[in-house]
Order: structure tokens, then sequence, then C-alpha cells
């Protein structure tokens, strides 16, 4: 048993947090957050040429990482900086490039030169239906894809797609260039920083990169580890801000940190803190292992971290009262961002759900 | 980052693993895996047992007995144990007492009192909370009055876990009125056939007798039963709260009520299914395991910073928090188990040798007086508004 994160780990996070404190401080993210793209693109090339992206994958398709451990270290330090950026777009896209051996466009993508982003869940439309499934249709070399996908994260500066669709034969992931004949999109921001897009394709020319879903549960179960990772990260920074509040607001001529009833629900806030902690461990540690204990341990992740965010992000702004509610305080941006966590890639109660089913099934 | 234990640590679970298959007699393991009562004679034999292996207090240091085991070592034999329906060891001469006596103590205490632990000539219980003084210990008001080579004691202590078996009880008493409250303690040890002690049962909510009142009127106690220095009782009693915490999350005995608690909603049948379907049943049941699974996790992060010389105060505290509450939390699950059976109660069903008719489901008899019973975990070794109050101003700094 071994809870270090080793040298070599030390060393990227390292670089990733000096990076990260000289090119994203508060300033650097609110221009960033009100651009049009809603990251900033220097800054990505900046942590590309740092070999921050290489991270998250492996040796054989040219990246020098890529275990779970490495990916949650580097969204650990996208939770304590916040930038806006697509990490997650990368990671999830990338696995299944990755999946498919197709170093060129991975490569294309580690090194900055690329924005890829992953369109899985059906977009919805005005009158709450639900699209269909993408589809698929073609063979070998000559595929095209139809369907309307929703919130698909940083589609509006996107390179490539990765997008799941139907083939008939089951769930397959193709690539899309957003360039590309029969792609339509539309961008928006998001709530808590960054951009995201509707993306409708109509029979839009796409090239297969694999017909294995396992690999698509794989790139989630990626996914689900980094949202965990970086929602613990986010709730560490909250309590500490949160105590260095209590400790230095004085009311009735006492720091507020010396009222009963917030010391106890701040020693829950803590304890749970670690719960979250432990769960995204959890996740990382039982990748490896087969689908079914994978996903069990990535949904009590998902289902932990949603719960205790939410506590994390309610209690922190609570305890600050109404400066907690206001946007000059990066306090309630993180606040924002942990509670929108709990949105990506599913909510705690559907993990909660799909944590009895894989029970139940084992 | 690697949570797979070491090869050496699998090969360690394997020997305990193949001890207790050997060594636990399965006339205990059923007791407590069934929820009834252990005797005195119970709990020794376990002990006899264990002692036998030299496991028994395997936390002591080598010299006094100890194995040397590491806290993952530890770990490891105490879920083991747990998981495999051992009574629990009973702590207070061998997890409360003894390492007080090694660090504190004379060469002629440990000499003395260390191997009566271990071959159970001595039963200890603790005296430490007093009618006035629970999650205020310090405000505890028995007296010990220094005269010639004894001290006179004069006073009462209360909710003496287990007092009845005693054969000496390890006192908190007042030395001196002098200063803070906490510099006028001194930590006693006093045998329980001295003429002037009292034991009265106190009867639980469950019906059972498991706690006591002390009484002592003017009872003599010899000077050389004093440990460490006078008036410094309370840094020892505080040093126990460091010390072999590596089981205060009770991974282990979650671990093994919470098997029972899914066999039980497997084969109890509500509404023509099993229960484990009920989905409201089901999504308790899985924030229950969850918790627990995360708590697991906890426990080893806390271990595996306390060997590397963390002591960890708040954490221990966090983990009795959780830990105490999960257990609850599997009791409450499996009271509605039982349904409208949790109800019915043949109290001699839960001594030995009971041949009885049951009623209901034959789980189901004890389960409602363990979930009373288990009150006690929040309450008990510093209540869980205690460890919010440790955790506040160690970790949180407030």
């Amino acid at each position: 048993m071994d809870f270090s994160i080793g040298e070599d780990r030390q060393m990227l996070v390292d670089t990733l947090s000096r990076y990260l404190a000289d090119k994203a401080d508060w300033k650097a993210r609110e221009a960033a957050i009100e651009s049009d793209t809603g990251f900033d693109k220097a800054m990505w090339q900046g942590m590309a040429e740092l070999g921050i992206l290489g991270a998250l994958f492996g040796e054989e398709v040219g990246g020098f990482g890529g275990s779970p451990f490495d990916i949650g270290v580097v969204f650990g330090e996208v939770g304590k900086a916040l930038p806006p950026g697509p990490f997650l777009a990368t990671l999830m896209a990338g696995k299944l490039l990755e999946a498919a051996g197709d170093a060129e466009t991975l490569g294309n993508v580690i090194a900055g030169a690329s924005i890829a982003t992953f369109a899985h869940e059906p977009a919805v439309s005005a009158d709450g239906s639900v699209a269909p499934q993408a589809s698929a249709s073609g063979s070998g070399d000559s595929w095209t894809v139809s369907g309307a996908k929703g919130v698909v994260d940083y589609l509006g500066s996107a390179d490539v797609v990765v997008v799941t669709a139907d083939t008939g034969n089951g769930l397959a992931a193709f690539l899309v260039e957003t360039g590309a004949s029969g792609v339509e999109i539309r961008d928006y921001p998001l709530v808590d920083g960054g951009a995201a897009g509707e993306l409708t394709l109509s029979d839009a020319p796409a090239r297969l990169l694999t017909d294995d879903a396992s690999a698509i549960d794989t790139a989630i179960a990626a996914g689900l580890v980094a949202t965990a990772w970086e929602a613990a990260a986010v709730m560490e920074v909250l309590r500490d801000e949160t105590l260095e509040y209590l400790r230095t607001r004085k009311q009735f001529g006492i720091p507020i940190g010396k009222f009963q009833a917030l010391q106890h629900r701040m020693a829950t806030v803590a304890l749970e803190i670690e719960q979250a902690r432990s769960a995204a461990i959890n996740a990382a540690a039982n990748f490896g292992k087969d689908a079914a204990t994978r996903d069990r341990f990535c949904s009590a992740a998902k289902y932990t971290v949603g719960k205790v965010g939410r506590l994390a992000a309610e209690e922190a702004i609570q305890m600050h009262g109404g400066i907690g509610m206001t946007w000059e305080l990066p306090l309630s941006h993180y606040a924002k961002r942990l509670t929108m966590l709990g949105h990506v890639l599913g909510e705690e109660d559907e993990h909660l759900a799909r944590f009895i089913e894989l029970s139940m099934a084992a | 980052m690697n949570l797979d234990f070491t090869p050496e640590d699998e090969a360690f679970r394997e020997e305990v693993r193949v001890f207790l298959k050997e060594k636990l007699p399965k006339r205990l393991s059923d007791k407590v895996r069934t929820g009834q009562h252990l005797g005195k004679a119970d709990m020794e034999e376990w002990h006899a047992i264990l002692n036998e292996r030299g496991w028994l207090a395997n936390h002591w240091p080598k010299e006094w007995g100890g194995t040397g085991w590491s806290v993952m070592q530890r770990f490891i034999f105490e879920t083991e144990t747990a998981i495999a329906h051992a009574p629990r060891v009973v702590p207070f001469g061998l997890s409360m007492l003894a390492p007080v006596l090694i660090k504190y103590g004379t060469e002629e205490q440990c000499r003395h009192y260390l191997p009566r632990i271990l071959d159970g000539t001595d039963w200890w219980c603790q005296g430490y909370s007093e009618p006035g003084a629970g999650s205020d210990l310090a405000s505890l008001k028995t007296q010990a009055v220094r005269d010639g080579d004894h001290y006179i004691v004069n006073g009462q202590k209360t909710w003496t876990t287990l007092g009845q078996h005693a054969d000496w009880i390890f006192c908190l008493v007042r030395t001196s009125n002098e200063g803070k409250r906490q510099e006028g303690i001194s930590f006693l040890l006093i045998d329980m056939k001295t003429p002037g002690i009292e034991v009265r049962p106190i009867k639980l909510l469950d019906g059972d007798h498991e706690v006591n009142e002390v009484f002592f009127t003017d009872v003599k106690v010899p000077v050389t039963n004093l440990v460490g220095e006078e008036n410094k009782g309370w840094t020892y009693a505080k040093y126990l709260l460091t010390y072999e915490r590596t089981n205060i999350a009770g991974v282990g005995s979650s671990m093994a009520m919470l098997d029972r608690l899914k066999e039980v909603a497997r084969t109890t049948m509500r509404g023509g299914k099993p229960l484990i379907e009920d989905p409201l049943y089901a999504a308790r049941l899985a924030k229950l395991e969850i918790d627990l699974e995360n708590m697991k996790t906890t426990n080893l992060r806390v271990l595996d910073a306390a060997g590397a010389g963390h002591a960890p105060v708040a954490e221990s505290s966090m983990l009795k928090i959780r830990g105490t509450e999960i257990r609850q939390e599997i009791n409450d699950l499996m009271r509605r188990a039982a349904g409208r059976y949790a109800q019915p109660f043949i109290a001699e069903a839960l001594d030995e040798g009971f041949n009885g008719e049951p009623v209901g489901p034959e789980w189901a008899n004890p389960i409602a007086s363990e979930y009373f019973n288990n009150r006690k975990l929040s309450i008990f070794g510093g209540s869980n508004e205690v460890q919010r109050e440790i955790i506040t101003k160690a970790v949180l700094g407030l």
C-alpha cells in the first residue's frame, strides 16, 4: 500500500501548479471566461508544450503517462486553480483516439495544435424531447453520422469531435471534423465558466475509430476518475478558504469560527471531504480491474463527490454569508464549479442507481 | 499510489485466517454472529487462545509480550477477527491501562501488572466518568487524600463497563483543587476487593447489565499504586487518545455486520419481492456500502500517515464519528428488515443453551436490543459531539 503519488507524478504536479499560478491567475481566468472561446488558447498551448496533455495518455500513442493516478493528479491541479479549458473533452476524446491507435490525430491534440472534444449524450430540444441515439451508416473508410448531441464541451473551439453513434450493431465511436459538411454547431457559455455547444449532424462524413463499445465505457470511466479528482480538489480549496474566513471574520467581537454552530458543521464538512478524497482514490485504484468493479467504484466516487460537493459548496457560501454570494470572491466560482461538476457524466442519484445495479449483478 | 496490500501483508492475512479457522471456537463465533450474550468465561476463553499464540497484546512493545506488528498488520488482524465473528478483545487492561503503564509506570508496576493482564489473572475496568463528569471529564470530583503511605479515596464512578467482573479499576481521581482543573488529577490503580468499594449494576434500555456504578467510601489505596506523578493523570489519560486507534473506525466489525445485513435483505420478502430489490431500501443499503468503502480507504490513509509518524488525533475523531454512524445505520436497517418482528423479544434466547421456539425470523430476536444498545456508540469514548470539538481544534484550528 502506498498513498504517495511518486516522484515523477510530483514533478508533473509541481510543473502544472507553477504554470497555472503564473498563467492562469484569477484575472486571466476572468478574461478567459468572458472571451468568445471561454478559455485562453495561449494558456492551453503553453500547457501542451509543457507536456501536461501528454500526461493523460500512454507512451504507445505519444503520451508519457495515462494511468488513472496521472489523470487524477492533473485534474486535481485543474480543480485547485480552476482554469477553464477542454480538459475533460481532451481526456475522453483522447482515450478513444488512444483505443483506436490513432497516434497522429492524438499527437496533434497532445501538442495543442488541434482541439478535440467528445459528444456522447443526446441533445434535448425546446419541448423537452430527447434526440434519438445518433446513427451511423456506411462501411470501411466511408461512414456518415446523423444525430443531435447536447452540451458538448468547448464544441465551438473544437477541430475534431469524437461522436458516439449506433451502427446497427451497437454503439461505436467516430471522428468528425467540425469543418465538414453536415456539421452544425451552436455555441454558448456555461454558468460556471467555459463553453459548450449543441451539435447537429446530418449525414456528416465520419471516420470509424472503434466499434468496441467497451472502449467508450473505458473513456467514460476515465472521465469519472478525472471528475472525482477535480471535485475533491475544489472541495479542499473551499474548505481551506472557509476555514481562513472563520478564523478572521469577526462578528459579536469574536471570530465567527468560535461559534459552535459553525464549528460542528465545519467538522462534518471536513470529515465528508476526506471521504470524498478516499472515493476518488478508490476510483483510480480500481480502474484497472474488471469493468464491473471499475464502474462500481467510479459510480461510488461520482455519487460521493456529488453528495459531498453539494454540502461543501453550500456550506462554504453559507458560512461566508453575503460576501460568499459575490462574483468578486473566487470562492463563489469554486462553489459554482463544484456544484456543476455534479451534473457532468451523470448526477449522484443516477450513479447510486448504477452502483445498485452493478452490486446486484455481482 | 497503490491500494494493494504487500505480498507480506497478504501472507500475514492468510496466517490470521488459518489461525481463526483452526482456533476460533464455533461456539463463540456463533454467539457473536447471532447476537447472543458473551459471558465472562467466553471472553476469557478467547483471550487465552490469543495469548497462547502471542497475539493478545499485539500492539504492546515486544519486550512486554507484544508482537512488533506494523499498524497495517494490526489493521488486518482486527479486520479479519471481526469478519470471522471473533469476540472483541476486552480493551480495559490490554489497550487502555497497559499503554499508560508502559509509557508512564515504573518498571516494577509493569513487571507486576502486565503479565497478569496477559494471563487473565486480573480483569480491569475503567474509572473515568462520574455522575457530574461525562463529556466534561476534567470536572471529576472523586477525591484521593494522601494519608501517610496511602490515599483515602471517596467518591463515585459510573458507566463502568463490565465492572461486575473486575478485579481492579484504574481511576482518575482528584488530588488537588489548586490551579487548573486538569492539573489536579491523578491516575490511581485500585484493587476492587478493598473495603469501602461497592459495585451497583445499571440496567440499560435494552434490559442488559453491561455497565455499573462504583462507589468509594474511605477506600485505602497504597501510594505505590499511583501511576506516574501526582496531578499528572490528565496527561496520561489523554495519551490514550493518540495510542492504538487503528481500530477506532471498526471497519471489520462493520464489514461483518453489513454481510449479515445483506444476507437478511436477500432472504427477507417484502410485498412478494426480496427486500434488497425494494428501491428505497436498496438506496439506503448502497449509500451505506459506499460510505463504508470510502471509510476503509480513509482509515488506511490515516494508518499510512500514522506509520510515517503522524499522530492522528483529529483523523481518529473523524473515523470514530463516521465509523459509529455506519454501525448505527446498519443496526437501523436490520431493524427495518425485521418489520413487525423487530418487536417480539425473548431475552433468554440470547443466553447459551436456549432451545425454545423462536418467534418470527430466527435472526430477528436480538436486533432491536442491538439497535438500542448501540446507541451507546455515538456517546461513549468521547461523544461524537466531543469528537467534533477535537476536530475543530486539532484539524481546523478554530
